[in-house]
């Protein structure tokens, strides 16, 4: 293990925030400059002031991009993320390093995620790990499968969104329990990953179980 | 119901600690010797209204009664297994439910408490987890689950080991220990408290430094690889990294740490697990509790197999760690360890996909 993968550190630094844009209802980007290295797949712990505890967030952008980005939603009476919206270019926002195992390998996989739980997987696309995986992205509305153009531009039919409110062009209608419980013959041999919220992982872990997928591969990261 | 009309709930009174009750005082113009009046009703007896607080003046117990509830409220059911123990249900509020085992022995009366509604960490062999997160549980919620049974006054020993991971709801889990142990409050010993984590590592620093209550850790396998399949924690917080936070903190000459570990048949009771974790656990003083793997229906895990259980008890003991086994009990009423959840009550609220 290298030393940017190791443990979570407490200690914070200050980075400038080069733009925080709201790319859907309560959902936003957030970019500041890349000074160090990481492993797609890894969080950072954030502060919006070094007094305060950290909350986690996958670093969502390339292990070679120039800036860091971070992809996250308003929690309404949330600690942090109403106060991290509010912050504008120039703004100073505290950082841990980067940290967690949740990584990505070259071998062919199932990347599976709700909301903001995409932000691992598109690092891990944005750096060279996309080329045989099939994504699949849950949602509730349309405008919800963030970074979605330059995903179906390189994944194309290996892409796949489920839109369990409202219906669209190219998504399947249902949530994306309902489409892995479709799915036959899923290979016992490939690895699965799982990222979003403990109620989507935990089901999803459950459907992929009784298909027989064993326990070993599947791989989830939880946003707690 | 319009919106004029909405009710807004009051805040509870049980789970405020003696500080909390002082800033309250304060706030309604009460003189300061009523916040340890208020202390004393709410945990040194069992009175169930207002009325009952007979040394606190009728206009003050009115100002208390318009501002805050009492916060006290019965289970709605129990269940009582053939060894002695029950299990108790908690509503929290509309269509969200707790447990609550009550854990009686020749020795001591154990309660354990659940600190959230269902569980966000999503552990593989766990039932709880399977139920998903619904609520966090306030302090008053908490420590009504020991003052509203009637077995209150026999409990010896409280272990947070109910449903939810107590370090992801820190704050009023630091507040109910604070209630238990306070000489304001139930005034057990810390040493008869203990908080059981899957180790997120910042919270339980805080632990380490502010409370003296015991320290349980589920660690279930020393090995990354293995641990990151059962418990989606490692990915953040590796175990190696909980057991430095606990060899860094100063824990006094009583204080006592315990390794939890459920035994799963022929998959992590092996010598290689006995060398990994002499080697992991060298420089911590602390126990290991071996536990029964009691299978939950659709987990993958095979359960525990009694003669390598033993042989693997046989095996850490001579290596010098203490090594127990704890005894399953309350099975038939699913009150045993990982087995709590109150997932069938649940209505489905909309997540996020
Ligand atoms: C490893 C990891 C990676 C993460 N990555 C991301 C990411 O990339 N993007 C992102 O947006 N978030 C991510 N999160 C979640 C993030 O860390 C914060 O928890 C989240 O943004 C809320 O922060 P907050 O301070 O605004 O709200 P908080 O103050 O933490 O929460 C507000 C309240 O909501 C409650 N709550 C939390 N979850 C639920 C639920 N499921 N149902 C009901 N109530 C709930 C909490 O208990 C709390 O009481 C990640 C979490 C982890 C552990
Ligand atoms: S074992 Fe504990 S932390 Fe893990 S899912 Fe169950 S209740 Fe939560």
């Amino acid at each position: 293990m290298n030393s940017v993968e190791s443990k979570p550190n407490v200690k914070f630094k200050s980075v400038t925030i080069l733009s925080n844009t709201e790319i859907s209802p309560n959902v936003f980007l957030l970019s500041f400059k890349r000074d160090f290295a990481f492993r797609a797949g890894q969080v950072l712990g954030i502060a919006v002031s070094s007094n305060d505890d950290a909350r986690l967030y996958s670093i969502a952008s390339g292990e070679n991009d120039e800036n860091i980005s971070l992809l996250y939603n308003i929690k309404p009476g949330g600690k942090l993320t109403p106060n991290l919206a509010i912050l504008r270019p120039d703004d100073t926002l505290w950082i841990t390093v980067p940290f967690g195992t949740y990584a990505g390998s070259d071998e062919p996989a199932y990347w599976i995620a709700a909301g903001t739980g995409i932000a691992p997987f598109y690092s891990m696309y944005r750096s060279g790990l996309g080329s045989n995986k099939i994504l699949i992205h849950g949602s509730r509305t349309l405008d919800a499968f963030y970074f979605s153009d330059e995903l179906l531009t390189d994944f194309g039919s290996r892409y796949v969104r489920c839109c369990s409110q409202q219906e669209g062009e190219g998504t399947y209608h249902g949530r994306v329990t309902q489409y892995l419980e479709a799915l036959d013959n899923l290979p016992e041999d490939q690895k699965y990953y799982l990222c979003g919220s403990a109620e989507m992982v935990v089901e999803c872990r459950e459907i992929l179980l009784s298909k027989g997928v064993p326990f070993s591969n599947v791989v989830a990261e939880i946003y707690f | 119901m319009s919106f004029a009309e909405t009710i807004v709930p009051k805040e509870h009174l049980l789970g405020k600690t003696l500080p909390d009750l002082k800033r309250i005082a304060a706030k309604l113009g009460l003189p300061a010797f009523v916040a340890a009046q208020i202390a004393y009703w709410l945990y040194k007896t069992n009175i169930q209204s207002y009325d009952e607080m007979t040394n606190i003046s009728k206009k003050v117990r009115l100002l208390l009664a318009e501002h805050y509830d009492l916060g006290v409220s019965d289970p709605v059911k129990v269940q009582q297994s053939a060894d002695g123990t029950k299990k108790y249900l908690f509503p929290v509020s509309s269509h969200k439910f707790i447990e609550t085992a009550f854990i009686p022995d020749a020795r001591r009366n154990t309660l354990c408490v659940s600190s959230q509604v269902g569980c966000k960490m999503g552990c593989l062999f766990c039932a709880t987890g399977r139920q998903g997160f619904q609520a966090q549980l306030s302090a008053g919620q908490i420590i009504n689950q020991l003052r509203s049974i009637p077995e209150r006054e026999q409990i010896t020993n409280i272990v947070f080991m109910g449903m939810g991971e107590p370090f992801d709801n820190a704050e009023e889990v630091m507040k109910a220990q604070e209630i238990l142990t306070a000489a304001y409050g139930f005034e057990l010993s810390a040493r008869k408290v203990t908080v059981s984590t899957i180790g997120i590592v910042p919270a339980m620093e805080v632990f380490l430094r502010e409370s003296k209550c015991n320290l349980a850790v589920s660690m279930h396998s020393p090995f990354d690889e293995e641990r990151r399949k059962l418990m989606p924690i490692q990915h953040v917080y590796p175990i190696k990294d909980v057991i430095d936070t606990i060899n860094r903190a100063d824990l006094g000459k009583y204080r006592r740490v315990s390794i939890e570990y459920i035994v799963f048949g022929e998959l992590n009771d092996t010598q290689k697990h006995v060398k990994e974790l002499a080697r992991l656990l060298n420089k911590t003083r602390c126990r290991i509790n071996l536990i029964r793997f009691h299978p939950v229906p659709n987990v993958p895990l095979p359960p525990t197999n009694e003669d390598r259980l033993v042989e693997f008890q046989r095996a850490l003991n001579e290596k010098g760690i203490v090594t127990t086994i704890r005894a399953s009990r309350g099975l038939d009423i699913d009150a045993a360890c990982g087995l709590l959840s109150t997932k069938a009550l649940i209505q489905r609220e909309n997540g996020d996909f």
